[in-house]
Order: structure tokens, then C-alpha cells, then sequence
């Protein structure tokens, strides 16, 4: 596999340069799959290709962070349940024990005749078949009065790694008895129960540290995942510190002030010492520059992940229009085996069986004490389709919410050990 | 439980899979809009929709019934709601069937659908203004799953370990490949009875963890066979 160095962004080259035979013809040599983004989808996807195919197909990683922060586990991090240095991890074994291509660039392009990637630093690497799994992009002006230049300020934190420690560190500077502000986001978006365990696990380190605090909400939602079983979870370990504003009361006209750190609720101001913007999301912004995106999603065939708009192109993950699941990383790991599965069969003629799909999230509301919800997927009519699940009961015994979170435990390190060998 | 060998059909691709292969889904929503106009002059659903004669119907999927804030119920829906019935698709099936059989004393004066199909139209039509599974993961299901024991493409040699490796991929996002056991257990190097044993009693529920009878629920014999020859026949 070539990455052709010979071509510069933005010269008259370009055009020569995409004449030059860099592809190799259909049938002679190595098929090549080149995947964008190291995450749940495409680091899984990239190690079950080259797992799987005993060499037979070359698999390139473009991903541009060197050591990956999982989201996931985040906010345990945040209640004080993990090291920073427990949410990352390295690619050194996809390269070393598996063969992937590890690049860390960022793709900028995609030439969908020519079927190369065209990267940051400057090479293009060709394509027989592409797999994005970019996760996800904020949606500009969705909440008034704050951009990508005020996260420092006002952290979103929904991507992991100095976000995350930059909201920890927020949140331990924060003055006895001081507000910690979310503005939630809307629907769809990234981690249904994400925000939830967020307040959950702040309201726990601040109960420890920092117990006259409170935690003020604002959700444009009428209602989220888990809601009964966090709700209970608020009223029995954190009473009287977390208000929760709903659209009923408003939400849906918040904005915010960067420089004076204060919310506006509706028209009701109010100061805050953090404050924690979840903005509107979309498909990372590389699925939108392929031209698979259809609004904020890229729509895919729920039999293989492929793209409705491109047979070679498969969208994994965050991104896609993933049908009734939900955008989390269990459904990028689940998705991405499928996708796996199918893309070795176009390529090496090996069996293909029909897609299955899975998610569970599990959530901690306070130490040891945790829940969960999942469901089965199959394809059906067009789309991926939710065919049954379970969620965790309210008034669960104690044993059972610490197993679910020691199950939790056990996920973690199967994911983490699914995706970087 | 593993009998002799069976013949073994590969199924060559995504699209030469039978339908049988893929969930069903409730019914057609388009015909149940159609449908729906039958109801439309009692009962308002999507955005904007407000009670009338009838409440609005939007969420209905997983509530309670008579529980909608601000409408007067019949005492004889009340009771039902109080007694427990709970939306979901298969009580709206017997409703639509005939309403005043499901609960009697209804004021609800509409004879009912005979036609199987209509009512699954009809309440396609209305899953989509409740709770969508992708913002709400514990939201009602869209679709039945598929029969297992009805899909012959995918039967395979008892223990066709190259499909157990396929379905694996499912349990090792928890299940450590290596053995490991952190808070889940290992399944690894089990003897194929025993493995097939404890996969059986999760499907039949005779033992008891909601995610492993979810799992467990929907594989057949042959590929619990094909699982527990892949996980018994791992090299290290």
C-alpha cells in the first residue's frame, strides 16, 4: 500500500497528480480497506479485518490522536472512579500483533471516483473499500452565545481526553457552595444516558468535597434513557442538590454569556461557576465531505453499514442514520463486526452471515451502584430495528446494582481489549 | 441436545439470504395512515396533536392505560389502567380487534379491524410518534425478531465453528477472549456439553440474567452448537 508523498495540498500538481496510476488495478495485488477513525467503529473494525483475513486484505487506520481517550467511562473519571490514564489507550498493538497501517493524520477529502483519501499532511491513500467512523461534530449556533472558541470556558467534554480533564478540573476549582451548570442536548445525539451519568457522578464527588453545591440543568428534552432509575438514584444520594429544567419551564431558550459566566433560562439569569455545554450534534465532518451525509447522518444499508449514497463506502458508529439503535460505543463496536464481516466477504469471497446487532449502557448513579439498558437489533425494512430488550428496575437491591456495575467493569476492558487488541 | 450431523447450506451473501432472514417489522405505516382516518375523528397524534373525544396518542407505546393528564376516562378504562394494562404492541392488537372486548365499558364506539394485517398497519402508523428507540435504548421494540427455527439458509453442521467465530464477535465485547474474568465471567475452553447447557438454560429462562436471556434468547440449537465448538477449540 502507497501513501503517494509526491503531492501538496493546493498546487496546480493536483490535478496531474491524479492522473498518476497510483490505484492498483481491480484483481492484481491486495485489496485495501482504509478506515477514518480510531474509536469504537473503526479501531474494531480495522482489527477484525486484519484478525480475520489472515493477511489476505491491507488495512490502514487514519486516526489522528496517538493515545485514544474513550469517552465512554469518562464521567467516572469526573466522580472520581478512574485515572485519566485509565480511559486511554494506543494503537501500537493494531500495528505491531495485527498489521493495520496506523496513520495518525486527519483525512480531509474523500475522491470518491478516484477512491483515495486525501490526508492533512499531505499523501492521499487509495481505497478498494472506505469505512468512516469519525463520531461526531457540534451543530454551530446551536446554543446561543457559545462556539468551538469558548470551550475552554464553557467545556463540552463529549469528546474524551483534555476535555475531560479540563471539566475535572473545573469542577475541583469550583467555590463551596458554587453552581455547576449543563445545558443538555437535544435529540439525537451521542450517549442517550450520557448527560445523566455525568450529573449523577458530579453530584457524587461534589457531595464528597464540596456538599452545599448544587447543579442546575437545562434540557430541551421532556425525557431521557434511565430516567425513573436516575431519578432515584438523585432523590436517594443527592436530595435538594440537582434542579433539573425541563422544556416545560422553558429550556429550549437557553443561551449563555462566555464572558460574564451566566445562563439565561427563558429569560431567568443566573450565575454559574462551570458550566458544562452539550451542544446539538451531527456526523464528524469528514462523513459530510464524502458526500454521505444526508442532513446531519450519513444513511446506511442496515444489512452491512454500507453508505445509500456510495456501495464502497461503509458509515459506522456516531455518524450514521443507525436506525433504532443508539449512538454509543457498544453500537459502533456491535455495527463495526458486521461491517467487518460483510466488507471481507466483498473483497476475499469468505461466508458472510446476516447482521446481528447489539448495544447495552450501563451507567453509574453513585458508587456501586449501577444500571443498565439494551436491546437486540436486526435489519428490517430499511432499518436497523430495536426487536427487544431490558432495563434495570427501580427499588433493585444493593447486590444487584453493584454487579451491574462490576459488569460494567468487565465491558469496559472487553471493549477497550476489542478494539486495540 | 447435539445430535448427528446435519447438511450444511452456506448462505453466499447478504442479498441471496431469504427474507426469512431479516426481522419483521409491525406492519406498513404508510397503509396505516390510511387506515388511521377511521380513527382521526376521535383521536389526534403527531406534533401538535391535543385530546378530543378521544385522548392524543402520542407516546402511547409503553404507558399505562387512561393515564394521559387532562382527559376524563370512562371508570371502565380506569379500572383497566389501575389494574395494569400497559400499551404495548400485542395489547393494541387484541384492542384494535375489538375495543370494547379488551375493556368492556369503554366509550370508545368503534367496531374494531378483523383483518390481522390492518391492525399491524395501523399500529406501525402510530409507533412512530412514540419514543424512538435510538433516544430512548429502553423504548418499545419496532419489529419482531427473527424465528431462528424457521430460517434454514442459516443452518449449519452442528458445531460449524467458523459461524460460531461469526457469533462470537457478539460475546466478546464482554466475554475476554484472553480468559480474563473481571465481573463477567469466561467462557472460554468450556467443554462444548457444558457450554451448550448453560446456554440453553438462559433461553428458557430456567436461569436467570436479563442480558445473557436476551443473548441467549434469540440463537438457535445449531448456533449455540456453533458457539460452544468455537469457544471449546480456541488455541492459546
Amino acid at each position: 500500500m502507497t501513501i503517494d508523498r509526491r503531492l501538496f495540498i493546493g498546487t496546480g500538481a493536483a490535478a496531474a497528480m491524479l492522473a498518476a496510476p497510483m490505484v492498483r488495478a481491480a484483481g492484481h495485488g491486495t485489496p485495501r480497506v482504509v478506515v477514518v477513525g480510531g474509536g469504537a467503529g473503526g479501531a474494531t473494525a480495522a482489527r477484525y479485518i486484519a484478525k480475520d483475513s489472515d493477511g489476505a486484505i491491507d488495512v490502514t487506520l487514519i486516526e489522528p490522536t496517538r493515545t485514544y481517550f474513550t469517552c465512554f467511562f469518562s464521567n467516572l473519571y469526573l466522580g472520581g472512579f478512574k485515572e485519566i490514564d485509565d480511559l486511554g489507550h494506543t494503537y501500537g498493538k493494531l500495528a505491531a500483533d495485527y498489521g493495520v497501517n496506523v496513520v495518525h493524520d486527519w483525512a480531509i477529502g474523500v475522491d470518491r471516483d478516484a477512491k483515495t483519501v486525501a490526508l492533512a499532511g499531505g499523501g492521499r491513500v487509495p481505497y478498494d473499500k472506505l469505512i468512516l467512523s469519525p463520531g461526531i461534530d457540534f451543530v454551530d449556533g446551536s446554543v446561543p452565545g457559545w462556539d468551538l472558541s469558548s470551550q475552554n470556558a464553557m467545556p463540552h467534554a463529549y469528546k474524551g481526553g483534555s476535555q475531560t480533564e479540563l471539566l475535572k478540573a473545573q469542577l475541583q476549582a469550583m467555590p463551596q457552595g458554587g453552581t455547576f451548570a449543563m445545558i443538555a442536548p437535544p435529540n439525537p445525539y451521542r450517549c442517550p444516558p450520557g448527560p445523566y451519568e455525568r450529573i449523577s457522578m458530579v453530584a457524587y464527588w461534589l457531595s464528597q468535597n464540596n456538599p452545599t453545591a448544587k447543579i442546575l440543568v437545562s434540557d430541551p428534552k421532556p425525557k431521557f434513557s434511565k430516567q425513573a432509575l436516575f431519578e432515584e438514584g438523585w432523590e436517594k444520594y443527592y436530595s435538594g442538590m440537582i434542579e433539573r429544567v425541563g422544556p416545560d419551564f422553558g429550556a429550549e431558550n437557553t443561551s449563555v454569556d462566555v464572558g460574564a459566566m451566566t445562563i439565561d433560562i427563558d429569560g431567568s439569569v443566573e450565575n454559574v461557576d462551570v458550566c458544562n455545554v452539550i451542544p446539538a450534534m451531527k456526523a464528524g465532518r469528514i462523513a459530510e465531505l464524502a458526500g454521505v451525509t444526508d442532513g446531519n447522518w450519513a444513511p446506511v444499508n442496515p444489512e452491512d453499514m454500507s453508505s445509500k449514497a456510495d456501495p464502497d463506502i461503509y458509515v459506522l458508529g456516531d455518524a450514521s442514520q443507525q436506525g433504532d439503535m443508539p449512538k454509543s460505543g457498544y453500537s459502533a463496536n456491535s455495527q463495526a463486526k458486521v461491517c467487518a464481516n460483510a466488507v471481507r466477504g466483498a473483497l476475499t469471497d469468505s461466508r458472510v452471515f446476516p447482521a446481528k446487532f447489539s448495544n447495552t449502557c450501563w451507567s453509574l448513579i453513585s458508587e456501586n451502584d449501577g444500571v443498565k439498558v439494551g436491546a437486540n437489533y436486526e435489519p428490517a425494512d430499511g432499518k436497523i430495528s430495536n426487536t427487544g430488550g431490558f432495563i434495570s428496575q427501580t427499588g433493585e437491591d444493593a447486590a444487584l446494582r453493584q454487579a451491574t456495575y462490576e459488569e460494567s467493569e468487565g465491558w469496559y476492558s472487553g471493549i477497550t481489549s476489542d478494539m486495540f487488541g | 441436545m447435539i445430535g448427528s450431523a446435519r447438511i450444511l447450506a452456506i448462505a453466499i451473501g447478504m442479498f441471496g439470504a431469504a427474507q426469512s432472514s431479516f426481522a419483521e417489522t409491525f406492519g406498513d405505516p404508510e397503509n396505516g395512515k390510511v387506515l388511521y382516518q377511521l380513527c382521526s375523528g376521535c383521536h389526534a397524534v403527531g406534533e401538535g396533536a391535543r385530546n378530543k373525544v378521544g385522548p392524543l396518542l402520542n407516546g402511547i407505546f409503553g404507558r399505562t392505560a387512561a393515564t394521559i393528564e387532562g382527559f376524563r376516562y370512562s371508570n371502565a378504562f380506569k379500572r383497566a389502567g389501575a389494574k395494569g394494562l400497559e400499551w404495548h404492541a400485542e395489547e393494541l392488537d387484541v384492542f384494535l380487534e375489538n375495543p370494547k372486548q379488551l375493556v368492556p365499558g369503554t366509550r370508545m364506539s368503534f367496531r374494531g379491524f378483523d383483518d390481522p394485517s390492518e391492525r399491524a398497519d395501523v399500529i406501525a402508523y402510530l409507533r412512530q410518534y412514540s419514543d424512538s428507540p435510538s433516544d430512548i435504548p429502553e423504548a418499545d421494540p419496532t419489529a419482531t425478531a427473527t424465528d431462528h427455527d424457521l430460517s434454514p439458509e442459516i443452518l449449519a453442521l452442528v458445531g460449524d465453528a467458523e459461524y460460531g467465530e461469526y457469533l462470537s464477535s457478539e460475546c466478546t465485547t464482554c466475554h475476554r477472549i484472553d480468559g480474563a474474568d473481571e465481573g463477567i465471567p469466561s467462557i472460554t475452553l468450556w467443554p462444548e456439553q457444558d457450554f451448550v447447557v448453560a446456554m440453553h438454560a438462559y433461553k428458557d429462562k430456567r436461569r436467570a440474567h436479563p442480558v445473557m436471556n436476551m443473548i441467549a434468547g434469540r440463537l438457535n440449537e445449531e448456533e449455540i452448537a456453533a458457539l460452544a465448538a468455537y469457544f471449546a477449540n480456541l488455541e492459546d
